[in-house]
């Protein structure tokens, strides 16, 4: 990619105040690839960061992640699940500010089912802390056009929460 | 809109390599920073640590690591390792020759007044034993904004060919 030739923000969002989630929605279908990144805290400590796509709450999603929270690497799977998670075996802080990194590969394409890769950092945090990454997988040939980003359990996304998407341009 | 992936600042080592790399003076115009590390060093070990500075700081850093070497897979908590933060190890100069260690950092929201949260993602690969995949949580518990990003080894000299390169994104 050269510098300064893509990544062109579609839209931002920093909460004022504690929500129980961020969406995008209308995105455009003009790019190769999104990523989506977020950072700040979340109200419940320990709380994991997922995502739904275009309004989809059915068991659409599945995941592998691969995580370590300090002493131990762990990997498993998720099947059949209402979402993708950012993270699954570690958690989000209620006070050290965390981060999350995703790719959301040939998203605006009608024929394949859309992948995803994640990676969720919370270095500092007092319950479930750790790196993660994760494989996702959401089993529809529809074009992304929306992104709900919210935490598990129906727990807030603290003040300061922020998410912003880019689009990526192959050519 | 505006493009926002933008080349800030590069280095490249010079014949006889360099103690430091040193990016100073970064603007506060962008929202996230990416800097992209390839380095080796002429340290005798095969791989050593390198370390990261934010603002020169040799405090408060800490980080949640997992790593996998090819036949198992470990993590491992990270405080301050001399005076910095550990991102990962680095090919030293007995790996095969022409190899280098490769990193990916992305420092969200660098000049908020939070303290920072950062992601690595490292390789170090040799083509032999003790080769690695690394995943890097890092958080810098400062308050002040990024100005400068320092990235050193201890004990020995980052070779010619190892270059950094630092990207701002602004989102908007």
């Amino acid at each position: 990619m050269a510098a300064g030739s893509t990544y062109v923000p579609l839209a931002t969002n920093t909460l004022g105040s504690a929500a129980t989630s961020i969406d995008f929605t209308s995105i455009i279908s003009s790019y190769t690839d999104l990523i989506l990144i977020v950072s700040g805290t979340v109200v419940t400590n320990g709380a994991g960061i997922f995502i739904q796509l275009n309004s989809d709450t059915a068991s659409n999603y599945s995941f592998t992640y691969l995580s370590g929270n300090g002493t131990t690497a762990a990997s498993g799977r998720r099947a059949s699940q209402a979402y993708i998670g950012f993270n699954w075996n570690t958690g989000w802080s209620d006070t050290a500010q965390c981060n999350g990194i995703m790719h959301l590969q040939n998203y605006a394409n009608t024929t394949t089912y859309k992948t995803t890769i994640a990676r969720s950092n919370n270095a500092n945090g007092s319950s479930l802390p750790g790196t993660e990454t994760t494989a996702g997988l959401w089993r529809s040939t529809s074009a992304i056009n929306a992104i709900k980003v919210y935490t598990a359990g129906g727990g807030n996304l603290a003040s300061g929460f922020t998410a912003t998407l880019y689009g990526i341009v192959a050519a | 809109m505006a493009n926002t992936y933008t080349l800030i600042a590069s280095s490249t080592a010079g014949s006889g390599g360099v103690a430091n790399i040193d990016f100073t003076s970064i603007p506060a115009t962008y929202t996230d920073l990416n800097i992209l590390l390839s380095a080796r060093t002429n340290d005798a070990s095969i791989y050593g640590a390198i370390k990261l500075q934010f603002n020169n700081s040799t405090t408060t850093y800490s980080g949640k690591e997992i790593y996998g070497s090819g036949t198992a897979a470990a993590s491992y908590t990270r405080g301050v390792t001399d005076n910095g933060l550990y991102i990962g190890d680095v090919n030293g100069n007995t790996t095969t020759a022409n190899s280098f260690s490769n990193f990916s950092i992305y420092i969200p929201n660098y000049t908020s007044s939070n303290y920072k949260s950062v992601s690595v993602d490292g390789v170090e690969e040799n083509n032999a034993t003790e080769t690695y995949s690394r995943l890097l949580a890092g958080l810098w518990s400062s308050a002040s904004a990024i100005t400068s990003v320092k990235f050193s080894f201890t004990g020995a000299t980052i070779l010619e060919y190892s270059t950094a390169y630092l990207y701002g994104i602004k989102n908007s």
